[in-house]
């Protein structure tokens, strides 16, 4: 097993931010991970465990904000590109219903 | 003994004697056991019984209401909730003590945010909150008895609707607000509140004597406070007698100028044991009802079925029917724009059926085909500009040529706006409209500048300020000069008290809940217009 961190960093880009929804959606997948996965605002942290939705909650990321990943252990690498992968593709958010009411 | 006597401010009148239920779960006192061991063990059972509750209630739950409660569970799922408390545990606090105290860091913390959507959230922490108190506690979140007598800091409606009052009852609120939703539906059931009576809910306790009509609670009444409070309360029944013999008679003042009373439906059951005879029609139907459904909006069928069952109801009387008011308080989910900061002062009533003509287009082909079955009327909600009216009848008049084209039975209703905009108040003469209906309740909230649930500003969301009522007398003015009917559909059209004032500004038309009606009919009777009515008559 390596002591060194897997990291990768991404936008997020959907209309409502690390909310309720999403929070919930991205602990889920941290915790089908073995490895430890935490997540900050800066490279440089305070890094937040990425499988408790207390805490990433606390962060309050609005859209627009970086997240930066970071893993250690056996699975780090597939890890963080699922994460990773979950910001790219909005939390799976249906945000067309969102647009549309805007008009 | 002395008895305590407690004043707060009438929320829905009426009066009520028994037994208190205090639901205020952090008002009850548990015995802590002492030993940081068993207390740890009881709040962890604690989070485990509040977790099968609400995995139980996930079951039923669809769309919204299921995110919220899975947000919930994964929450009381993770340890780093509960962390704090079991270290407080160890220390020698007590498990509810040191459970109420780390959500309580936790409320404060996103009630500080700066985004509105996580200030909200702290709604979430609370429900966790009282939730597992509730079990600490041995209190269940279980609906009080049928007929009680409800003590509480604040009430949300969701706890209203799930007690049964059949029996009766009565809500007393140290906090709240008389112009809270929780108010409204007591005013339209017809139970007694009182809200802002202040202090601690827990003080009161036991029996207590309920004057909603005067805002007053005597808590441990002697002997003499029980007769004199039966003798007030059969003097109002006397009252209330005589104003039911009135019920079925129209309505008109001392002097004989007649008063049209109107009928507010929330729901088509409120009418249903109700003899249409009563009334001179129904002045405003909310049809928000109908788009509260698990699945989906409610389609062309279902909204002509529902809007014809009313119309037939109401046998040849004007049933004035208002286009779908969501948005501001009244949030439908899929419909209403999520994540304003302003929600009052946004997408709501016309102008999101204007966004979304896809759906608007149904409800008034609904409404179209129901008027060729009784006397339909459509009213628009928070109309602000002469364009929204224009751009609703353009939408009316070809939905109507294309039900008539396909051989569908429709027939144009007449077209009315809701006066609760300040800026259609004050150039009413700009809005040409086939009948107005004064919302008093937004018009209030809008020209106070003092949100109708907050209860703090309570006191300025006032709606006889001088402002209101003069926006009130020149609506009616218009009306009488224009030929054009002017009817008030707020509360304060059911208001005894302000029903004088109502009638002296030129209302001869008012909208009021069923619980209410004999009661406004009574009040009319009792004003006297004098030589007002004859100018009034002159100037017409």
């Amino acid at each position: 097993m390596s002591d060194s961190f897997v990291t990768a960093s991404a936008e997020l880009t959907n209309a409502v931010g690390l909310h309720a929804r999403p929070s919930v959606k991205l602990t889920q997948l941290a915790k089908s991970f073995a490895c430890d996965l935490e997540v900050a605002l800066a490279a440089d942290g305070p890094w937040v465990d990425a499988k408790s939705p207390v805490k990433i909650m606390r962060v309050k990321a609005a859209k627009g904000t970086i997240l930066h990943f970071r893993a250690r252990g056996a699975d780090a690498a597939a890890a963080v590109a699922s994460v990773v992968d979950l910001v790219g593709r909005r939390f799976d958010e249906d945000e067309a219903s969102l647009e549309e009411a805007r008009g | 003994m002395a008895d305590i006597r407690l004043k707060g401010r009438r929320a829905s009148p009426g009066f009520a004697a028994g037994e208190v239920v205090v639901l205020s779960t952090r008002a009850v006192v548990r015995v802590a056991t002492g030993d940081p061991a068993r207390e740890a063990d009881a709040l962890q059972t604690a989070v485990k019984a509040a977790t099968r509750e609400l995995a139980a209630l996930a079951g039923h739950a669809a769309g919204e209401e299921a995110d919220i409660i899975g947000f919930q569970l994964a929450l009381l799922d993770d340890a780093a909730l509960t962390e704090p408390a079991l270290l407080a545990i160890a220390n020698g606090v007590a498990a509810d003590h040191a459970w109420a105290a780390t959500l309580d860091r936790e409320i404060a913390d996103y009630q500080g945010a700066e985004d509105e959507y996580f200030r909200a959230r702290a709604g979430d922490f609370k429900d966790i909150r009282d939730r597992v108190l509730g079990h600490l506690r041995g209190i269940h979140a279980a609906a009080p008895p049928p007929g009680a007598i409800l003590v509480a800091d604040d009430l949300p409606p969701s706890r209203f609707l799930a007690a049964d009052w059949s029996r009766g009852g009565a809500i007393l609120l140290t906090g709240g607000s008389a112009s809270s939703h929780v108010a409204m539906l007591a005013r339209s059931r017809g139970i007694p509140m009182i809200v802002g009576l202040g202090g601690d809910p827990a003080a009161i306790a036991g029996e207590v004597l309920v004057d909603a009509g005067a805002g007053e609670v005597v808590v441990a009444p002697s002997d003499v406070e029980r007769r004199r409070f039966e003798a007030r309360r059969q003097a109002d029944l006397r009252v209330a007698h005589d104003a039911a013999k009135a019920l079925d008679k129209p309505a008109a003042t001392r002097d004989g100028v007649r008063i049209a009373v109107h009928l507010n439906v929330s729901d088509p059951d409120e009418i249903g044991s109700l003899d249409p005879v009563v009334c001179d029609g129904i002045g405003l139907v909310r049809t928000e009802f109908l788009f509260h459904a698990r699945r989906g909006l409610p389609d062309e069928d279902t909204q002509f079925r529902v809007y014809r069952r009313i119309a037939a109801w109401a046998a040849g009387r004007p049933v004035t029917i208002r286009t779908l008011d969501a948005g501001g308080d009244k949030p439908i989910e899929g419909l209403t724009v999520p994540g304003e900061s302003n929600p009052f002062l946004g997408v709501r009533g016309i102008r999101l059926s204007l966004a979304r003509p896809e759906i608007f287009r149904v409800q008034l082909r609904a409404l179209a085909r129901a008027a060729a079955h009784g006397n339909v009327r459509i009213m628009l909600p928070m109309i602000t500009v002469p364009g929204e009216i224009a751009a609703a009848r353009a939408l009316l008049d070809q939905e109507v040529r294309s039900l008539l084209a396909a051989g569908t039975p429709a027939r144009r209703p007449p077209l009315g706006i809701m006066v609760e905009v300040p800026a259609v108040a004050i150039a009413i003469d700009l809005y040409e409209a086939e009948f107005y209906s004064i919302g008093s309740n937004d018009l209030t909230q809008y020209v106070t500048a003092a949100g109708r649930d907050i209860a703090a500003v309570a006191d300025l969301a006032d709606p006889s300020n001088p402002a209101v009522m003069r926006l009130i007398e020149r609506v009616a003015r218009h009306g009488r000069e224009r030929r054009r009917e002017v009817c008030l559909c707020g509360d304060i059209g059911g208001d005894p008290d302000l029903i004088p004032h109502l009638l002296r500004a030129g209302l001869r038309s008012v909208s009021v809940p069923p619980a209410a009606i004999a009661r406004a009919k009574a009040a009319i009777g009792t004003v006297d217009l004098g030589g007002q009515a004859a100018i009034v008559s002159a100037k017409v």
